[in-house]
């Protein structure tokens, strides 16, 4: 579905928009637009053409009418955290902001949800129902800069969602705008609606079937106690294996963390988390729930820990130190940051079991790359986070760090797993996606698509390739001497 | 004939209709028709394309199926410790697979654990042209591409044929313990809305009307290990006491043959309540909603902390539908006819139509089983 934008002059396009929008809403200067050249992942760029702020839904309804009247594509942009160039402006695209959409229009206390603009910050929502002992389960590491609506989008994950579940599991409601203007209730205050799970189909859509523009989250009460143990291994594979073993002993931890040696010492560097620096892996666990429910797990789980070569088994004494535990892995990112000019962070999932071997896959990649690799895991999950360490500014490195990187995804595919857990498609990982899916699934995605935005204007290119691209992508790697996409004629 | 050649053969039975405009009834064991209206089209059989396809329990994933018995796939999980969190009701001692994805119903543990769909990871399918395609897949995290196996989930089939499922499954409690105290409605609303405030291992919470032989009842479900339901109920009872319910309360222990009927029973639609009702309305409310006898007179049956209400009313349909959609929620009719969902707004069924087509263009799986036209 190619977009045929009919180029209006970026000029006359803003003063459509000035008719119901304020001056400073309508950035056209490009100075103004700089800021929104990219998302979390800034080796894409690319200038908007016009930028819009609207503070109402009635604007977006109208900012999403002049632009398919004039077939200008539209991108929705919530904190740009994103890390897949999701957020990343068209060319002759408008990028439409919601950050003045960033009040919590109420909290029900009674059904324990609250309804939010799309704009406000993850981590907001917990802290204005904290008073009541409740939260918001979703927590993403960038949870303090990210927004809600761009978490719907993505269908964002976090270090508890093995147990509470992502963002699809914690939203009840949406208001959502279609690129033609129109405004559709999705989901409602109870728990299911009829018809279909719209809902589910919307959560991690990257912005490709509507403008989220309100949304109502469910509210969890907080455990009464909250345990975490870290645990030093002198073999990841020893480590893996104890995540299994913690699940077949029946427990879901709250959390449950992997950092591999380069991941460890960078984050120790960092964050001062007293982490053993020579270990080739870590592992946090996060226990919740009743006091003696906890005060027994952490029994348990310490006797399989140690049961799995555990070198050194810690159990925090304090919430200080709880929170000392999990400073190095949250940091992690900014962590690996320091040590090297530039880092790709990878998104894949695999089956828990496959990882001895996508790990020894990696590394095998990173030496023939030469490329350091740190690796970051949400083992509870299996979503790996490897995180390749470059320079972009020697020569290549880019295309060979994105080579690698799509050679990582690959290795996720075969082992059974996914592309993406919890990053989202976006740009970069469009070409893997031809690897995951077959060409009719892919046909299929582009006709749902094609009924919520029948004129392909709504983040156009993102997510989900073209059949042609796919053979393109496929004429440059082709798999077991199979030609991919048979049935297009090649070019 | 091995079930690979079994998915192409059902493949081409779809394609066949397809091409001839033919629209296709698909049939599984039976045991849901009720949950939609009836479908009358030509027959496609499903459930020979059964059996496991994938468990690892320490994975916490299986994959199976859509034909597999819900029986055989509980029974291969509980022999691991684990189960289906969202207790789907049976409604049906043959029901498969299949049937409870497509319908996409849960039992009482779903405000606590989470729907059906909550726990579909992935789902292989026949669209409406006769393709097979997969969506999702088999790990717990996955946002490649758009979920189109969670919208699967209670499409009741009318946008594509189950083939396989991967569905996310969780060890089982070691222990269930079930409270079961008098009260009325209105109480028992304000005590599960307090409740809900904290972390409690709650796993299921319904409160009986009262009959001519027994005073309104609630009943909660606690799960998990001895200790931790014992603190549970201790809490619970002092909680009680705060709002000056010093009443007995029952305890029925883990095992105890009367309280898992209880449960069973609910989830199944056999309590008493259910038996005696040729009209019976499923109301999806906020789960604090207050009693509503005065504008929807009749009898009550809440389940799933007040989150779903049972209702028996002479009210007209309109009234139910209005009533409900105030609330927040919305109402299902049973009846003679089998389920009637209510209406949805033109706005959504235009959307619902397009993504039919987008699925099934000609229109020929399962023509009109959730509304008119879809
Ligand atoms: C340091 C760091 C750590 C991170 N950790 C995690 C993590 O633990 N888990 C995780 O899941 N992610 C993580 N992320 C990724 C990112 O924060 C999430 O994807 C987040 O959900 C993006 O939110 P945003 O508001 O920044 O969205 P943006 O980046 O602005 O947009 C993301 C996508 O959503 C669309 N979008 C945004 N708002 C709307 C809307 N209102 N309506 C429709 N579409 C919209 C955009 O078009 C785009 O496709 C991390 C990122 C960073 C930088």
């Amino acid at each position: 579905m190619q977009t045929e934008s009919q180029s209006v002059p970026a000029d006359q396009l803003a003063t459509l928009f000035r008719q119901f929008l304020a001056v400073e809403s309508v950035l056209s200067r490009e100075e103004e637009r700089r800021p929104y050249e990219c998302d979390g992942l800034s080796v894409y760029r690319q200038l908007p053409l016009l930028v819009v702020l609207p503070e109402t839904v009635e604007q977006v309804q109208r900012v999403l009418r002049i632009c398919s009247e004039h077939k200008v594509p539209v991108v929705a942009r919530g904190a740009g955290t994103g890390l897949s160039g999701g957020a990343l402006p068209l060319a002759d695209g408008v990028l439409l902001s919601l950050a003045k959409f960033n009040r919590i229009l109420g909290i029900d206390l009674q059904n324990r949800c609250a309804r939010v603009q799309p704009g406000v910050r993850n981590l907001a929502i917990s802290e204005a129902v904290a008073a009541h002992n409740l939260y918001y389960a979703p927590d993403p590491s960038s949870q303090i800069a990210c927004s809600i609506g761009g978490n719907v989008a993505e269908n964002a994950g976090g270090v508890h969602c093995l147990k509470y579940g992502l963002t699809v599991h914690n939203i009840l409601k949406l208001e959502i705008v279609t690129m033609e203007g129109e405004r559709l209730t999705i989901g409602s205050d109870a728990l299911d609606t009829p018809g279909f799970d719209l809902l589910a189909l919307l959560s991690g859509s990257e912005g490709m079937l509507g403008v989220i523009v309100e949304i109502t989250v469910k509210l969890l009460p907080r455990p009464e106690a909250v345990q975490v143990l870290l645990a030093a291994f002198d073999d990841v594979a020893n480590a893996g294996d104890a995540v299994g073993k913690i699940i077949a002993a029946g427990i879901i931890p709250a959390g449950l963390e992997m950092m591999d040696n380069p991941a460890i010492r960078a984050a120790e560097a960092f964050a001062q988390a007293g982490y053993p620096k020579d270990a080739a892996a870590i592992l946090l666990c996060e226990l919740d729930g009743g006091q003696q429910e906890v005060v027994t797990q952490v029994e348990q789980v310490k006797t399989v820990l140690q049961d799995c070569g555990a070198t050194e088994v810690r159990v925090a004494a304090s919430a200080a130190e709880r929170e000392k535990f999990w400073k190095g892995r949250k940091a992690a990112f900014p962590a690996v940051g320091r040590i090297s000019p530039d880092y790709y962070c990878m998104d894949g999932t695999i089956p828990r079991h496959q990882l001895p071997k996508v790990l020894a896959g990696i590394t095998a990649l990173s030496e023939e790359y030469s490329l350091p690799v740190a690796n970051v895991f949400h083992a509870g999950d299996g979503n790996l986070h490897p995180l390749i360490l470059f320079d972009a500014n020697r020569p290549g490195e880019l295309e060979r760090t994105e080579e690698m990187g799509g050679r990582i995804l690959d290795l996720c595919v075969a082992a059974g797993g996914t592309i993406t857990g919890e990053h989202g498609v976006g740009v970069e990982k469009i070409n893997q996606m031809c690897h995951q899916f077959s060409s009719a699934t892919l046909q299929q995605m582009h006709a749902l698509k094609a009924a919520f935005d029948p004129a392909g204007l709504l983040n156009p290119g993102k997510a989900i390739p073209t059949l042609h691209r796919c053979a393109e992508f496929g004429a440059m790697h082709v798999h077991h001497g199979e030609v991919p996409f048979p049935e297009l004629e090649r070019f | 004939m091995i079930q690979q050649n079994i998915a192409q053969e059902l493949a081409a039975q779809v394609q066949q209709a397809f091409a001839g405009k033919q629209p296709l009834r698909i049939t599984g064991s039976g045991s849901k028709l009720s949950s939609g209206r009836a479908v009358s089209a030509q027959p496609l059989e499903v459930t020979k394309h059964c059996g496991i396809v994938d468990y690892t329990p320490t994975e916490l994933v299986i994959t199976a199926r859509a034909g597999t018995s819900l029986q055989t796939l509980e029974s291969v999980l509980a022999e691991s410790g684990q189960m289906l969190p969202f207790e789907p009701p049976y409604l049906g001692k043959d029901a498969t697979l299949g049937g409870t994805i497509a319908c996409g119903l849960s039992g009482p543990r779903r405000p606590y654990a989470g729907a059906a769909r909550d726990f579909t990871l992935g789902a292989r399918i026949i669209n409406g042209r006769g393709e097979i395609l997969s969506f999702g897949g088999r790990v717990m995290k996955n946002v490649a591409g758009y979920d189109a196996s969670r919208l699967m989930v209670g499409a009741q089939g009318t946008l594509g044929v189950l083939l396989e499922i991967s569905l996310k499954v969780l060890p089982r409690p070691v222990c269930e313990h079930t409270l079961i105290m008098d009260m009325d409605t209105g109480t028992a609303i304000a005590v599960m809305t307090q409740l809900a405030n904290f972390a409690l291992p709650l796993t299921a919470a319904c409160h009986l009307p009262a009959t001519p032989q027994q005073t309104a009842q609630l009943y909660l479900r606690l799960s998990g290990t001895e200790e931790t339901i014992m603190a549970a109920v201790t809490f619970i009872q002092k909680q009680l006491q705060k709002e000056q319910q010093t009443l007995s309360v029952t305890e029925k222990k883990n095992g105890d043959g009367q309280a898992d009927a209880f449960w069973q029973d609910l989830r199944e639609r056999r309590l008493p309540f259910f038996t005696d009702a040729n009209r019976l309305w499923r109301l999806s409310v906020p789960p604090a909603t207050p009693v509503f006898t005065e504008t929807l007179p009749g009898e009550c049956l809440l389940d799933w902390g007040g989150a779903q209400r049972w209702l028996k009313t002479d009210a007209g349909a309109d009234t139910v539908q209005a009533a409900a959609q105030k609330m927040g929620g919305h109402a299902t009719l049973f009846d003679q006819e089998g389920a009637t969902l209510a209406p949805l707004s033109p706005a959504l069924i235009k959307m619902h139509r397009q993504i039919k087509t987008a699925f099934d263009p000609e229109g020929i799986l399962n023509p009109g089983r959730l509304y008119e036209g879809l």
